[in-house]
C-alpha cells in the first residue's frame, strides 16, 4: 500500500465543489476537492460503506485494484468502535486513518450505517441519539460523538442527526428537526480546530413531510457547514413520494455545497437522488448484495440493446444474477465478461458458485470486490451521462430497461 | 519401478536436516516447506494473490471435500483444481480416508476400502483405493496420496499390525489404478503406529516400490511427544535419501523444526488458519492472544520483526476489534500466520543452504523458550539430529519441562504465550482434522451473526472473550 502523508485539515470556509455542469434538471456533475489530496474527486460519487475503517470482505491490499481514485472515497460509523477499542488508543496512533493504514483515503463519518450501526428513533431522547449495535444499544450525546470525531479524525463528518422513519407522528417529526439542529449546533460548537478539522456536514432531516424538510434544510442552510448530510431517507418512504421529499431538501440548500445522503442503494434510487442534486451517495447495498450472493450484471453505458441477451435468463432482473443458482454450477465465465475488476479477471461463476456453496469466506471477498468495482462503473457512467448533457435519458433508459427484464423475468417464471 | 513426475535435489545438508529444491509439474518449491490445508479450493478468504505474495508453494485440498462439492467430475470439466480455483503453483491432495475415518461415525475399514455412510442421504458408501486414485486422478493435484488403513496412535495390538499390512496391500492397489503418473506424484503413506518393528516393515515395503515420495502418517493424533519425533527420526532414516519425506498432519512451528532436523521436508496442518480465527497469532516467542484485554491499547504490531502486509500496517489494538467479530479480522490473522510459516520454512530452507542451521535452530528456541527450558522431547531429537544446543538450553529446567508444561507469560506483555498449551500438543486431534475449522467456518459467514457479531450480554460481561 501506498502511504501518503496524512490529509491536510479542511477549513469549513473554503470551496470543497465546483460543479462542472448541471443537466436539465437538478443533477450535477462536479470535482470534490479535499485538501492533502492530489486526486479530486468526481462527482456524483460513491463512499465505499466500511466494518471499522476497512471493507467488509475486500482485503485492505486489493482495494487498489479497484478504480483509482473512485474507491478512496470510504464511510465508516464512529459507533463501529464503541465498547470495542478505546478512543485514546485512536488518538494515539493519530487516528482512523493510520490505525487502518489508508493515509491516502477520505473517510466520511456518519453514524448511521443500517447494519451495525441502526438508529433506534424510539429510544432517541432529547439527550442524545440512539442507535443498535452488535455491542448493545448506545445512547450517543453530541459532546461524546465529537469526542469519537476528534480522536477519529475523519475528513468528511456529518452532525449527529434524530433520524425517524417514514411513518412517525408529525409531533415526533418535529421533535426530530429540532433536535438535529440543535446538535448540529452542539456539534459545531464542541469542535476545535485543531483536533476535528475534518469537513462538517451539516444534517438534514425532515422525515416523509415536505414542509419538515424545507424547514429543515433552511435552517440547516443558515449554519456555516461545508456541505450537507441528508438523512431520514431509506426509512420506509415510498419511492413516489421520495423525489419530492429530495428536491424539498436540495432546492433549499446553498448549491455550491456537496450533499451526501445515505440510505438510498438501488441504482434506480441511486438515479433519483442525483436527479434532486445529490452529490455522495453511502448505502449498504453491496453488502446486502454480497451476503446474498447476488452480482451485479447490468451494462454500464445506459444502453438498451446491451441487456437483449440477459431475457433470455430467468436468474437475472436484469441488474444482477444470483450466484448461488445450480444454473452456475457449471459456468466457466466470468460474472461480466468485459470487467475489469480482480475477480473477473480471475474466476469463474462456477468457482464462486462453489465457494457460496460450501460457504467459503472467499465467495464474499470475490463478490465484493465485483460488486464494489461495477457499482463504481456505474457512478462513473452517471457523471458522464451529466456531462455529456443525457443524464435524464441516461436515466430513462436504465428504468425501462429494467421495467422491461422484470416482465421477461416474469414470463419465463 | 513407478513413474514420476517429480525432481528431488539436494541443494544443502546439516547431517540429517536437508534443503531441497523439489520441482513439481506447476511449481518449483524450496523444502522445507508447510503446506496450508485449502479444504474445499480455497484459504479462509485469502486470494491467490495472497497467497502467492505470503509464498504459499503447495496448497493441499481435501479429496473427500472437494468429491462431496463440488464433486470431482466437475473439477474435471474445469480442467482440474488449479482452473477450478486458479491457482498457479503446486497442490497436494488427500486420499480421502482420514477424513472419513476421523469425520464420520459409520465409517468402517474392510480389505475393500473403507465403508462409510453417505453424508448426502445415509446410504452406504465405499472408497477403495482404486477410487480414491481415481478421484484424485480427476482433481489433478500435483501430488496425490495413497489410500491408507489409519488407526489412532493411541490404539495397541493386532489392530495396527493389521493396518499396516493392510496399507502395503492397499498401495499396489493405488500404484495399478494411477492413471496420470507422468503428471501426478503418488506419495505411498508409512503407517505402524508407535511400533517401530511395524513401521520398519512399513518403510522397507513402501521402498521396494519405489514411489515419487513417502510420507510419515499416523502422527500428530495425541501420542506423546518423545513417541512423535522418535517414529519421525526411524522412518526418516531408512527412507531413501532422494525421495521428498512428508510429515502428515503437522504444523506447529516447534514441531516441523524437530522434524527437519530429522530430515523431514514438508508438512501441513490446518493449525495456523483455524487458530487464527479464534484470535491467535503466531509470533517467535509463542503465540499472542489477540482477543486479550491487554490489546485494546497496545499500539504494537503482531509481531514487530514480521514484514508481512497486516505487521505493516495494523496494531495490535485494532486487529484485537476485530478479531472473532468480523470477517476480516480473521482474514488478517489468517495471513499473518500463514506468512509466518512460510517465513519460518524460507527460514529453514537458507539456513541449512548456507550453513547455519544450528545457528538458526538456537535462534528459534532461546526465542521460545527464553529461560532455556526447552522441553527434554526436543532436546533429544536434536541429540539424535546431532544439532548442539546447548547454549540455549539449561539442562536443569529441561528435566522440569518434562514433567509440567510451562506456560508463562510476560508482565509486560500478558498476551503473548511462550509455547502455548496447545503448542506442546495438548489439542492436537482436533486442529488435524480439517473437518472442523470447515464446519465453524460455516456459522462464521452465512449467518452473519452469533459467531462474527459480538452480542451486547457478553461484551458487558467480558469484551476479551465474547465470540
Ligand atoms: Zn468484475
Ligand atoms: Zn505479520
Amino acid at each position: 500500500m501506498i502511504a501518503l502523508k496524512p490529509p491536510r485539515l479542511a477549513a469549513p470556509e473554503k470551496k470543497m465543489l465546483s460543479i462542472k455542469s448541471w443537466s436539465k434538471g437538478r443533477a450535477r456533475a462536479g470535482v470534490l476537492h479535499l485538501p492533502g489530496f492530489p486526486h479530486p474527486i468526481e462527482t456524483p460519487a460513491l463512499l465505499i460503506t466500511t466494518r471499522k475503517g476497512l471493507p467488509y470482505f475486500t482485503p485492505p491490499d486489493h482495494l487498489h485494484s479497484l478504480p483509482s481514485p473512485d474507491s478512496t472515497l470510504l464511510q465508516f460509523s464512529p459507533l463501529h468502535f464503541w465498547e470495542v477499542i478505546s478512543l485514546s488508543a485512536i488518538s494515539n496512533v493519530g487516528g482512523l486513518h493510520k490505525l487502518v493504514s489508508l493515509q491516502d483515503h477520505i473517510f466520511a463519518a456518519v453514524p448511521r450505517d443500517d447494519v451495525a450501526s441502526v438508529p433506534e428513533y424510539q429510544s432517541t431522547n432529547k439527550i442524545g441519539a440512539s442507535f443498535e449495535t452488535p455491542c448493545g444499544r448506545c445512547l450517543l450525546k453530541p459532546t461524546e460523538y465529537m469526542e469519537m470525531i476528534s480522536a477519529m479524525k475523519p475528513n468528511i463528518w456529518a452532525t449527529l442527526a434524530d433520524e425517524v422513519p417514514a411513518w412517525v407522528s408529525e409531533k415526533r417529526n418535529k421533535a426530530s428537526i429540532e433536535r438535529t439542529i440543535r446538535w448540529l449546533d452542539d456539534c459545531v460548537g464542541t469542535r476545535s480546530a485543531d483536533t476535528t478539522g475534518g469537513a462538517v456536514f451539516g444534517s438534514v432531516v425532515g422525515g416523509s413531510r415536505i414542509e419538515g424538510r424545507q424547514l429543515c434544510a433552511q435552517e440547516v442552510a443558515k449554519r456555516s457547514v461545508s456541505g450537507y448530510w441528508i438523512g431520514g431517507f431509506g426509512l420506509g418512504e415510498t419511492v413516489e413520494e421520495r423525489s419530492a421529499l429530495l428536491n424539498a431538501v436540495t432546492d433549499n440548500l446553498p448549491k455550491e455545497k456537496p450533499r451526501h445522503i445515505s440510505g438510498l442503494g438501488l441504482p434506480e434510487e441511486v438515479l433519483q437522488g442525483v436527479a434532486a442534486g445529490v452529490d455522495l451517495f453511502d448505502s449498504m447495498y453491496i453488502y446486502h448484495l454480497t451476503l446474498g450472493g447476488f452480482a451485479l450484471i447490468f451494462p454500464l453505458d445506459g444502453t438498451r440493446h446491451d441487456a437483449d441477451h440477459l431475457i433470455s435468463d430467468c436468474n437475472s432482473d436484469g441488474t444482477k444474477i444470483n450466484l448461488k443458482a445450480i444454473s452456475y454450477r457449471k459456468d466457466k465465465s466470468p460474472i461480466v465478461a468485459c470487467c475489469k475488476c480482480f475477480t473477473c479477471q480471475h474466476h469463474t461463476k462456477g468457482y464462486i458458485n462453489h465457494l457460496f456453496n460450501v460457504h467459503e469466506m472467499l465467495a464474499q471477498t470475490l463478490l465484493e470486490i465485483h460488486n464494489t468495482h461495477h457499482f463504481l462503473g456505474f457512478f462513473r457512467s452517471i457523471r458522464e451521462a451529466i456531462n455529456a448533457g443525457k443524464f435524464e435519458e441516461f436515466r430513462q433508459n436504465f428504468v425501462e430497461r429494467r421495467r422491461d427484464n422484470l416482465m421477461a423475468t416474469a414470463l419465463c417464471a | 519401478n513407478c513413474s514420476m513426475a517429480l525432481q528431488f535435489e539436494i541443494l544443502g545438508r546439516f547431517n540429517r536436516a536437508r534443503a531441497a529444491r523439489l520441482t513439481l509439474p506447476h511449481y518449483v518449491c524450496q523444502t522445507p516447506l508447510f503446506m496450508p490445508v485449502g479444504t474445499q479450493g480455497t484459504i479462509k478468504g485469502l486470494t491467490n494473490t495472497q497467497l502467492e505474495e505470503i509464498g504459499c508453494q503447495i496448497i493441499l485440498g481435501n479429496t473427500y471435500h472437494l468429491e462431496l462439492r463440488p464433486t470431482s467430475e466437475l473439477i474435471d470439466e474445469f480442467g482440474g483444481l488449479h482452473k477450478f480455483m486458479n491457482w498457479p503453483r503446486a497442490m497436494l491432495t488427500d486420499s480421502g480416508g482420514f477424513q472419513m475415518v476421523s469425520l464420520l461415525h459409520l465409517a468402517d475399514i474392510t480389505e475393500n476400502g473403507v465403508t462409510f455412510q453417505s453424508p448426502v442421504d445415509g446410504k452406504p458408501m465405499l472408497l477403495t483405493p482404486e477410487e480414491s486414485i481415481q478421484i484424485q486422478n480427476r482433481i489433478g493435484a500435483d501430488i496425490i496420496m495413497a489410500l491408507d488403513d489409519v488407526v489412532k496412535t493411541t490404539i495397541t495390538g493386532p489392530r495396527i499390525e493389521e493396518a499396516m499390512h493392510r496399507t502395503l496391500r492397499w498401495i499396489d492397489r493405488c500404484i495399478a489404478a494411477h492413471k496420470r503418473p507422468h503428471e501426478q506424484n503418488l506419495f505411498g503413506i508409512v503407517q505402524g503406529g508407535l511400533d517401530p518393528v511395524l513401521r520398519d516393515l512399513c518403510v522397507r515395503g513402501l521402498v521396494d516400490r519405489d514411489l515419487p515420495g513417502y510420507a510419515i502418517g499416523g502422527l500428530a493424533g495425541g501420542e506423546d511427544k518423545d513417541s512423535f519425533w522418535r517414529v519421525v527420526a526411524q522412518c526418516t532414516a531408512a527412507l531413501p535419501e532422494n525421495k521428498p519425506r512428508y510429515v502428515m498432519g503437522v504444523g506447529y512451528p516447534l514441531d516441523i523444526v524437530v522434524c527437519s532436523a530429522l530430515g523431514a521436508d514438508m508438512y501441513d496442518c490446518v493449525y495456523p488458519t483455524r487458530t487464527a480465527r479464534f484470535g491467535t497469532a503466531l509470533v517467535p516467542e509463542g503465540v499472542l492472544k489477540l482477543k486479550h484485554q491487554a490489546m485494546t491499547s497496545d499500539t504494537r504490531p503482531i509481531d514487530p520483526t514480521c514484514e508481512c502486509m497486516v505487521c505493516k500496517n495494523y496494531t495490535r489494538a485494532y486487529i484485537h476489534c476485530l478479531v472473532t467479530k468480523d470477517a476480516m479480522g480473521s482474514q488478517l490473522v489468517s495471513y499473518h500466520n500463514l506468512f509466518y510459516m512460510m517465513k519460518l520454512s524460507r527460514n529453514l530452507h537458507s539456513s541449512i543452504v548456507e550453513g547455519r542451521f544450528p545457528e538458526f535452530v538456537c535462534e528459534f528456541l532461546q526465542k521460545m523458550f527464553p529461560k532455556g527450558n526447552v522441553p527434554e522431547w526436543v532436546c533429544n531429537a536434536m541429540e539424535v539430529a546431532g544439532i548442539d544446543i546447548s547454549s540455549c538450553c539449561s539442562s536443569f529446567l529441561s528435566q522440569e519441562s518434562n514433567i509440567t508444561d510451562i506456560r508463562e507469560s510476560r508482565e509486560d506483555d500478558p498476551a503473548l504465550v511462550y509455547r502455548a498449551k496447545e503448542d506442546a500438543g495438548a489439542d492436537i486431534s482436533s486442529c488435524c482434522s480439517s473437518f472442523l475449522s470447515q464446519q465453524s467456518n460455516i456459522s462464521d459467514i452465512t449467518e452473519d451473526g452469533p459467531e462474527m457479531v459480538c452480542r451486547a450480554e457478553d461484551v458487558r460481561v467480558d469484551t476479551s472473550f465474547c465470540s
